[in-house]
C-alpha cells in the first residue's frame, strides 16, 4: 500500500528546510522499503511548525512538527506512517488530525480555502476541490451581472486602499476601447504581510481563475501580474499554474469554448516598494521608471499602455472565484459594517505563533495577539503593533481591543491595509522606528513630488536631533509641521502615510523622544 | 568582450518586440550575465526606440538591477520592521563584520556580495535572509555562519 505523505513547497516552509525534510523522509522511506507518495502542497500557515509533514490516514491527515532532517527517522521508528488518531503513544511532533488543530479550525478560509490542502500546480486537484466553478457560472452571466455580484458581495480592494472592488470593475466595464487589461499587483513589498505569495505559491489557479472572471467581466483579454522579484518561488509556480491552464482551454482564445478570450503573464518587478502604487506600476510595467502618476486619468478609464485597467491585488483577485462560485450573499454575510467578507491576516514579527489567520472582520487585535499569536516569541510584553506594513500606524496596548475593520481603524488614525500585523515587545525603541519610517522612504521615494523626495530626508535629520537630546520640543514641533506637509502634499501613499508610523509613535510612545506621557 | 555582447544581442532580439519590453530584458540580461553592463546601453536603446538616457534611468531607478558584476552568491538581509522585531540589525551587523564589507558590496575572494532588502515574505519566521534563490527563516548568527561558509566553499 502506498502512503501519501504531504511536506510543503511554501518558501517560508522551505526556509524552515522542508527541501531536506522531503528528501530525508524520502530516502528514509526505501531504505525501509517502504511504499510512499510525497505530494508538495502549499503551507496551512501555521508557520511556527514548519516544516510540517501530514501523513494522509482513513480519519483524515494527520499532522506532524516542526519537524527537522534529524527527527525524520524517529517518526518512521514511531510508524508514524500508519499513523492512526486512537494511538496512544504518539510520536513527540504528532499534532493530531490536521483540520482539528485548534489555529486552524477557528479560521474562516474562504479565499485560503484550498491553501495547504492541494498540490499547488496540479490543475486537476483544484478541479476536484471546487476549482473553476466560479469561471463556469460567470460564463453563463452576463459581464454586467458579474459586475453586480462582485459589488453586491461588498468586496473592497484588499491591497490596502480598500475600494470597492465591484465600482472600479464598473468603470472599465463602462468604457469604450479596443483593447482592456486586467493588472495584478503582486507587488506585495509591506513588512509583515505574505498573504499575497501565499496564494501565488499554494494556489496559484485561483489568482488564475479570478483574473479571467474579470476580464470577461469587463471585456479585457489581457492580464498581467506584477510580481516582485523578491517571489522567486511565486514565479515558478505562476508560469507552471498558467502552462496548465492554458494547455486545458481555461486561458487562451476561446476559454472553455465559449467564444471568450483571455490571456495571462507574468511580469517581474525590480525591487521597488513604490510600485506597489498603481499608477507606478503601470508605468514599471510600460517599461519605465517607476514613477507615480497624476490622478485624473484613474487607471480605470486611462491605464496600462493608455488603456482601460482593471488594477487589483492578490487577494482582491483571489477572492473573486469564491464569490461567483457561492454568491455574492455567502461572502457579504461575513463581516461586520461596512467591511464585508473576510480578511487573510497576517500574524508576524515578535510573535510566538505567526502565520496566516483568515477570519471574518471584526475579530480584535488582543483576540489575534494573543489568542492566535500566542504573545511575543521572545516572552516579553508586547509593546506596539504596526498593522498595516510600513505605511501604517503603530498601536499600544491600549488600543488592542481595536475590531478589525477598515472604519473603527480610520477612528483612531490608523490603517488595515494589507492585514499585516508586525508585533514589537518592550525592547523597541519607537523613535529609532519612526526614523526608519522616514528613512524607508526617503530610500523608495520616486522622487516625483517635493514633500515625500526631501521630507524624508529632513525628517531622518530632525529625529536624529531628537534622539541625540537637541532642542526636543522645537524639533517635535518640526516633524509634526513636516508631517503635516507630507500628509497633505504628497502624490501618492508613500509620501502620503509616512506621517503614519512617524507620529502614531510620537503620539502613543513620547516618552521614547525624550517628552513626557500626556 | 565580443562574446558578451553577442549574448545581449541575443537577448534583445528575443524580447524587443513585447509591450513594455525593457523591464523583462534587463531582467533576462542580469539573469544570464550578472549585471547590466553600461556598454549594453547603447544596443539596448537602439532596439527599443529609447535615449541612453532613458535605459540608463530606468536601469538606476530598481534596486533589483546592478550594474557591476557581483560575487559568485548574493546574501540579502531582511531590513524591514518585522525582521528589525526579532533582532535583524544585530544580524546586519554580524553579517559585515564577518564579511568585512558594508552593502553593495562583494567579499575579497568575490564569493558574496552583500545587499540589504525590504521584506522577504518571510515575516512569521524573521529575521530572514536571502541567499541567491532560497530564504531562510529564524536566521540566528551563527546558522549565517554556516550559511556564508557553505557559499564560500
Amino acid at each position: 500500500m502506498t502512503t501519501k505523505v504531504y511536506i510543503p513547497r511554501d518558501s517560508s516552509a522551505l526556509s524552515m528546510g522542508a527541501e531536506k525534510v522531503a528528501i530525508a523522509i524520502a530516502l528514509e522511506a526505501k531504505t525501509r522499503g517502504l511504499n510512499i507518495e510525497i505530494i508538495r502542497n502549499g503551507s496551512r500557515g501555521l508557520y511556527w511548525l514548519e516544516t510540517m509533514v501530514e501523513v494522509a490516514t482513513e480519519q483524515g491527515r494527520v499532522a506532524y512538527g516542526p519537524v527537522k532532517v534529524s527527527d525524520v527517522a524517529s517518526l518512521f521508528d514511531a510508524d508514524f506512517l500508519s499513523a492512526n488518531v486512537e494511538n496512544t503513544k504518539p510520536h513527540a511532533l504528532s499534532l493530531g488530525l490536521t483540520e482539528e488543530i485548534d489555529w486552524l479550525k477557528k479560521q474562516q478560509r474562504l479565499t485560503f480555502a484550498r491553501v495547504g490542502i492541494t498540490d499547488p500546480i496540479s490543475l486537476t486537484d483544484y478541479i476536484a476541490h471546487d476549482g473553476y466553478k466560479g469561471l463556469k457560472n460567470a460564463l453563463q452571466l452576463s459581464a454586467a451581472d458579474i459586475v453586480k455580484t462582485v459589488t453586491d458581495s461588498g468586496l473592497r480592494g484588499r491591497g490596502g486602499a480598500a475600494f470597492p472592488t465591484g465600482i472600479k470593475w464598473k468603470t472599465v466595464l463602462g468604457c469604450e476601447a479596443e483593447q482592456k487589461y486586467i493588472v495584478c499587483n503582486a507587488d506585495e513589498g509591506d513588512s509583515g504581510t505574505f498573504s499575497d505569495r501565499m496564494i501565488m505559491e499554494n494556489d496559484p489557479f485561483v489568482l488564475i481563475e479570478g483574473m479571467t472572471i474579470a476580464g470577461i467581466a469587463v471585456g479585457a483579454t489581457q492580464g498581467y501580474i506584477y510580481l516582485r522579484s523578491e517571489y522567486p518561488h511565486a514565479l515558478v509556480a505562476l508560469n507552471a499554474a498558467i502552462a496548465a491552464a492554458t494547455a486545458a482551454g481555461y486561458l487562451g482564445d476561446d476559454l472553455l469554448a465559449s467564444g471568450k478570450a483571455f490571456h495571462l503573464e507574468v511580469r517581474r518587478a525590480a525591487g521597488a516598494y513604490v510600485c506597489g502604487e498603481e499608477t507606478s506600476l503601470l508605468e514599471s510595467l510600460e517599461g519605465k521608471r517607476g514613477v507615480v502618476r497624476f490622478k485624473p486619468p484613474l487607471p480605470a478609464i486611462e491605464g496600462l499602455f493608455g488603456k482601460p485597467t482593471v488594477v487589483n491585488n492578490v487577494i482582491s483577485l483571489a477572492t473573486v472565484p469564491i464569490i461567483l462560485d457561492k454568491g455574492a450573499q455567502y461572502y457579504a454575510d461575513y463581516g461586520m459594517g461596512r467591511s464585508r467578507g473576510t480578511l487573510p491576516i497576517q500574524l508576524a514579527g515578535n510573535l510566538k505563533h505567526g502565520g496566516l489567520v483568515e477570519l471574518a472582520f471584526g475579530i480584535t487585535l488582543r483576540e489575534l495577539l494573543y489568542d492566535f499569536g500566542g504573545g511575543s516569541a521572545t516572552g516579553k510584553p508586547i509593546r506596539a503593533v504596526q498593522v498595516g506594513g510600513p505605511l501604517g500606524a503603530f498601536l499600544p496596548e491600549s488600543q488592542f481591543d481595536t475590531p478589525l475593520d477598515y472604519e473603527e481603524f480610520t477612528k483612531i488614525w490608523a490603517v488595515l491595509g494589507h492585514g499585516g500585523i508586525v508585533a514589537f515587545d518592550d525592547t523597541v525603541d519607537m523613535a529609532k522606528m519612526a526614523r526608519y519610517a522616514f528613512e524607508f522612504c526617503a530610500i523608495e521615494s520616486c522622487g516625483k513630488c517635493t514633500p515625500c523626495r526631501i521630507g524624508s530626508t529632513r525628517g531622518v535629520e530632525v529625529i536624529d536631533k531628537i534622539i541625540a537630546g537637541k532642542d526636543t520640543v522645537k524639533n517635535i514641533k518640526l516633524v509634526r509641521d513636516l508631517s503635516d506637509t507630507m500628509l497633505n502634499g504628497s502624490l501618492c501613499a508613500l509620501g502620503g502615510m509616512t506621517p503614519y508610523p512617524v507620529l502614531s509613535a510620537m503620539n502613543h510612545f513620547p516618552e521614547d523622544f525624550g517628552i513626557a506621557k500626556a | 568582450m565580443p562574446a558578451l555582447q553577442t549574448k545581449i544581442d541575443g537577448l534583445i532580439a528575443e524580447h524587443q518586440n513585447m509591450p513594455g519590453a525593457l523591464l523583462p530584458l534587463l531582467h533576462a540580461i542580469q539573469d544570464n550575465v550578472g549585471y547590466i553592463p553600461e556598454s549594453a546601453y547603447t544596443h539596448i536603446a537602439k532596439a527599443l526606440s529609447l535615449s541612453v538616457a532613458e535605459v540608463h534611468g530606468v536601469v538606476t531607478f530598481y534596486h533589483h538591477f546592478r550594474t557591476h558584476k557581483p560575487g559568485r552568491h548574493i546574501l540579502q538581509i531582511c531590513r524591514a520592521e518585522s525582521c528589525q522585531s526579532m533582532g535583524s540589525e544585530a544580524l546586519e551587523a554580524h553579517a559585515k563584520k564577518c564579511l568585512n564589507v558594508d552593502y553593495h558590496q562583494t567579499t575579497t575572494d568575490d564569493a558574496i556580495t552583500l545587499e540589504p532588502v525590504y521584506c522577504l515574505g518571510n515575516c512569521a519566521l524573521s529575521p530572514a535572509v536571502m541567499l541567491d534563490d532560497e530564504v531562510y527563516g529564524r536566521v540566528s548568527a551563527a546558522d549565517l555562519d554556516s550559511l556564508i561558509a557553505e557559499a564560500k566553499a
